[in-house]
């Protein structure tokens, strides 16, 4: 928990920096409506598989995953630095990456679903 | 435990069982083979001492609402008005887990209210279906977990039967499947030891201790050191649900039996682009939908496992 609110911190400050209200509006934030069509990278939750499994993204960037599979599914980051609620159909998940680095993730429901986000200096 | 008389769960009570089964095909297990047979030769097989009976059901999914099935709230009723209806009483009932689609409080209350009307006494394990509050299983352990330990295991003797429950769905990790977890696996070996090698025992898990289709995640990672402790027992039946379909399989001497769901069916391994539900047409949807009872006869060897489909 508490490295998620200081990573929680570091990707508000980098927003805000960015003058980027949009981004910061989206963080974190896991329903529908909160989502910012366009705004980032969206991974799809398609037949139990994370599409694209790997993602390249900007520091800084919100990725947003949607699940579109008729089964709940539960998107969390190898070492627990994030995790969504659980999400039934079309619900969606945001995470802004505000540090560089690779990002393992499972769903903890159906943990032979894994992905990765990379995420690269600007 | 309840009222249940012994004297009337003789070979009448076990023959009156297998005659409600209906279509359900009946599987003796015994001896490493398994080998479907007829009702005749079930007859013929010995005479019956006393015994007992208990139901398996599983993954009801109370809150489920998606094609095929729009109300899994009313197939587990119509599963629950089957046992109702059942000739002979079984003694209790096993749930294999995924008794709610979210692990909602509704969904649970719900769950608990559709069961309750059996008057029997239910004997509760998680699926990971009911490990989604925010306290990751929290809201199960506050309801069911009484008298149990970690993540809600637990053990307990009936008639001369030992019967272990096992969660395997909690604090999964990436890439792997079910997870015992090395407490658990402690507790295990403690909870066997001692106990004679000729002691029926039950083990009941929701995914599937042996691993039926990797791929889709359908076993447990460090199942074979829990199958180790058993191994030494004359029998063992291992009960599990989790892949919505009738799956067995018998190592040494134990027996592996996965139940159907009372919600929805899901595809045969690898048979389909994913694990999600089975959209078949709605006339095909209740036989595909069941539950399980198991028939201990007493100074025999086998447990009877007889599969029923609600359409049955």
């Amino acid at each position: 928990m508490t490295l998620m609110t200081a990573r929680s911190l570091q990707a508000l400050a980098c927003a805000l920096v960015l003058g980027g209200a949009a981004v910061a509006a989206s963080l974190l934030i896991e329903t529908p409506a909160a989502a910012q069509p366009g705004a980032g990278p969206i991974v799809k939750i398609d037949n139990f598989t994370f599409g694209p499994a790997t993602l390249t993204v900007p520091v800084g960037a919100t990725v947003t995953w949607v699940n579109q599979d008729d089964i709940p599914h539960q998107v969390v980051a190898n070492d627990h630095g994030f995790k969504s609620r659980v999400m039934d159909t079309d619900d969606r998940f945001s995470f802004t990456f505000a540090k560089p680095g690779e990002y393992g993730y499972f769903c903890s429901l159906h943990p032979h679903m894994v992905g990765k986000v990379i995420v690269r200096d600007r | 435990m309840n009222d249940h008389d012994d004297g009337d769960q003789g070979r009448r009570g076990f023959l009156k069982c297998m005659g409600w089964a209906g279509t359900g095909a009946l599987w003796t297990l015994s001896g490493g083979v398994a080998s479907s047979v007829s009702l005749g030769q079930a007859l013929a097989a010995g005479d019956p001492v006393k015994g007992f009976s208990f139901l398996q059901i599983s993954d009801s999914h109370v809150g489920f609402a998606k094609p095929a099935n729009p109300d899994a709230r009313a197939t587990y009723r119509e599963a629950v008005a089957k046992i109702i209806a059942m000739p002979v009483k079984p003694d209790f009932i096993i749930h294999t887990g995924d008794i709610s689609q979210l692990s909602r409080d509704n969904e649970f209350d719900d769950a608990d209210q559709i069961i309750k009307e059996t008057g029997l006494t239910v004997f509760h394990i998680p699926g990971e279906h009911d490990m989604l509050d925010d306290g990751a299983g929290k809201a199960y352990l506050d309801r069911y977990g009484k008298g149990s330990k970690g993540a809600g295991w637990y053990s307990f003797d009936h008639k001369g039967v030992h019967f272990v429950a096992l969660i395997n769905v909690a604090n999964l990790k990436a890439g792997g499947m079910g997870s015992l977890g090395a407490d658990q696996l402690t507790w295990l070996e403690a909870d066997l030891r001692g106990r004679s090698a000729s002691t029926p025992i039950v083990v009941f898990a929701h995914i599937p201790l042996w691993t039926v289709y990797a791929d889709w995640g359908w076993g447990t990672d460090d199942a074979a050191r829990a199958l180790d402790y058993l191994k030494r027992f004359g029998s063992v039946t291992v009960l599990n649900g989790h892949i919505h379909q009738i799956t067995q399989k018998v190592e040494g001497h134990i027996r592996f039996h996965t139940a159907r769901s009372t919600a929805f069916p899901q595809p045969v391994g690898g048979q389909a682009p994913s694990p999600g539900p089975l959209k078949v047409p709605t006339e095909q949807l209740h036989a595909m939908l069941g539950i399980t009872t198991a028939t201990l006869v007493r100074g025999t060897e086998p447990i009877a496992l007889v599969d029923a489909t609600l359409a049955s």
